[in-house]
């Protein structure tokens, strides 16, 4: 299979198991030592190095889920993400980068369907063995407006 | 404490205010009308607020776009490097002179609509076509731009930060926020330069001043943040306390370390899970950087300000009126520039509290929405702020609301409602 193709399946898993609530699988598609982080065009553009999710390990990622499921207070919603195709970068042994669009709609409790977030998946991805996980995945949002809180991962 | 209802002629709202500072009516919430109300008599009232970061227009011609209230504002750094602040409307039609959230080397500032040119003041310089063309059209003679130009603000600084004023009644801001405010923001800020290291807006579903309580409301902090009390990043039966400005608008909460005695205080409530362990402990690994052992400081300054330092993780807020329910939450998380490479990725790990999305601070964008559609039909009923007593001054417990009753106090002196 091409890079290609395999990082879009990649993107897909990714999105179904976020979309169907399998949050406790979600970690397990980056490496132990990974960075996952949340910002936006404007915070990336500036080189601000601070997101409003910071996780630079699995584990980190790990107790975001456990405090979603047992701490934090958010009404009951879930998101559809639409991944549009990626742009394979580089590949080579140290992985390969990609960046994919994705748009993220978010379904509250009581029925109402915002547009969420929009914005640019930039990715390293390791292909190892057991398929590719990624080593590194700015979640770069297109604005740095967030409507109320944001709790599930995009 | 006495009814101080001080209702301004003409302008009185549909319900008054009953009682004292320890019932708010929720109407006061809801209110329309009372959005133009609170612009004139507190934002454009005896108040400082916060603008923007002296860095971020660190040379001539830097500027940023913000808002006081819900008037666009222009901050910019003048030639002699002098601050000024004007409002973002053109004097001729009233577009808004600058239309972006910053920019740099701006010589003057131009309205697109009818090339109106203000200097770097916000004074206005020339109007095109001042004279005509050919002798031909033109403004009338009695036309001077020296009579002409946008509403101008007062501008002060304090450590870094720029406030700005519309009132000629405001007193220095070291008055208006107090010696013991003074103190708190010279412990983050006063020895060491920082830098914004992120910058965010949190869009709450709720009005400006559910926000305004809910930071200086040091009760709710550790209940609803069940993060804060498992963790003893900020338990009440903590060291600590809350002190109010003298203006009652201001003040500063503060949560001593964790010692190591067992704590039944919080036994049986939800917030409190002790078999709650962090794989990765490095989200709370906190280093103290103060000779005092304060772990969790929350400064507010009437009316929309924050300041915020917990764990390692330092941010500025403010937030401002967008609709009468719906409110802008701006995020400056920011570290020191001498910041070395482990203590920056350190904050940036404990910022992961703080924002939109944040361990601690996500309740906080949707708990005014819970409020604001539980009294949708209660605009005659009231809210109880009663915790702590009835009084405003300065505690050394935090199960209290003195700072949320020192709010109300100041926006009624100001409002006259």
């Amino acid at each position: 299979m091409s890079t290609f193709l395999r990082v879009a399946e990649l993107n897909a898993a990714y999105a179904a198991t976020i979309d169907t609530d399998k949050l406790e699988s979600w970690p397990d598609f980056f490496v132990s030592e990974c960075l996952y982080k949340i910002t936006s065009a404007e915070n990336h553009r500036r080189g601000y190095a601070a997101g409003i999710v910071y996780a630079d390990s699995q584990a980190m990622l790990r107790d975001r889920v456990t405090a979603l499921r047992t701490a934090n207070i958010y009404e009951r919603q879930s998101y559809r993400h639409i991944i549009g195709l990626p742009v394979i970068g580089t590949t080579g042994p140290d992985g390969i980068t990609a960046e994919t669009p994705f748009l993220v709609a978010r379904i509250m409790r009581d029925g109402r369907t915002d547009l969420f977030a929009t914005g640019l998946y930039l990715d390293k991805i390791r292909d190892e063995a057991g398929g590719l996980r990624f080593i590194e995945r700015l979640v770069v949002c297109d604005s740095g407006h967030f409507d109320t809180l944001l709790a599930i991962p995009l | 404490m006495t009814d101080t209802i001080l209702l301004h002629p003409g302008t009185a709202p549909p319900l008054g205010w009953i009682g004292d500072i320890t019932r708010v009516p929720y109407w006061v919430y809801r209110d329309q009308n009372l959005q133009k109300i609170e612009q004139e008599r507190v934002f454009e009232g005896p108040v400082w607020n916060f603008l923007c970061l002296e860095d971020e227009i660190a040379n001539p011609g830097d500027w940023r776009t913000t808002v006081v209230g819900q008037m666009p504002v222009v901050v910019s750094r003048g030639i002699g490097g002098s601050i000024a602040a004007f409002e973002n409307r053109c004097a001729y039609r009233g577009a808004l002179i600058c239309l972006d959230n910053a920019g740099s080397g701006a010589k003057d500032f131009q309205c697109v609509y009818h090339a109106w040119r203000y200097d770097l003041c916000g004074k206005l310089k020339s109007v095109a076509f001042h004279h005509g063309v050919n002798g031909k059209g033109g403004m009338p003679p009695s036309f001077n731009v020296e009579d002409h130009g946008p509403r101008q603000l007062r501008v002060t600084t304090l450590n870094g930060l720029v406030f700005g004023t519309l009132s000629d009644q405001t007193p220095a801001i070291e008055d208006f926020i107090g010696p013991d405010l003074l103190a708190r923001f010279n412990r983050i800020l006063g020895d060491r330069k920082i830098e914004i290291i992120g910058r965010f807006t949190e869009v709450l579903p709720n009005n400006w001043k559910m926000y305004a309580e809910n930071a200086r409301d040091s009760y709710h902090a550790s209940i609803l943040h069940l993060f804060f009390a498992t963790f003893k990043l900020n338990r009440l039966s903590q060291g600590g306390g809350l002190i109010v400005s003298p203006n009652g608008g201001c003040s500063v909460s503060e949560t001593i370390a964790p010692t190591e005695t067992d704590d039944k205080a919080y036994a049986g409530m939800r917030s409190v899970d002790d078999d709650y362990k962090l794989a990765d402990p490095r989200l709370i690994d906190v280093v103290d950087e103060h000779p005092d052992r304060v772990r969790h400081q929350i400064v507010t300054v009437f009316p929309n300000f924050v300041l915020q330092k917990t764990q390692n993780a330092m941010a500025l807020r403010f937030f401002t009126p967008n609709e009468v329910d719906r409110t802008n939450l701006e995020w400056i998380y920011f570290g020191y520039i001498d910041d070395p490479p482990d203590m920056r990725k350190r904050r940036l790990r404990h910022l992961n509290l703080a924002g939109p999305a944040g361990f601690v601070s996500m309740e906080d964008g949707c708990i005014g929405g819970f409020v604001e559609r539980g009294i949708a039909t209660a605009d005659d009923k009231a809210a109880i702020v009663e915790m702590g007593g009835s009084g405003m001054e300065t505690q050394t417990t935090r199960a209290t609301e003195a700072s949320v009753r020192g709010f109300w106090s100041l926006w009624r002196r100001m409002t006259g409602i």
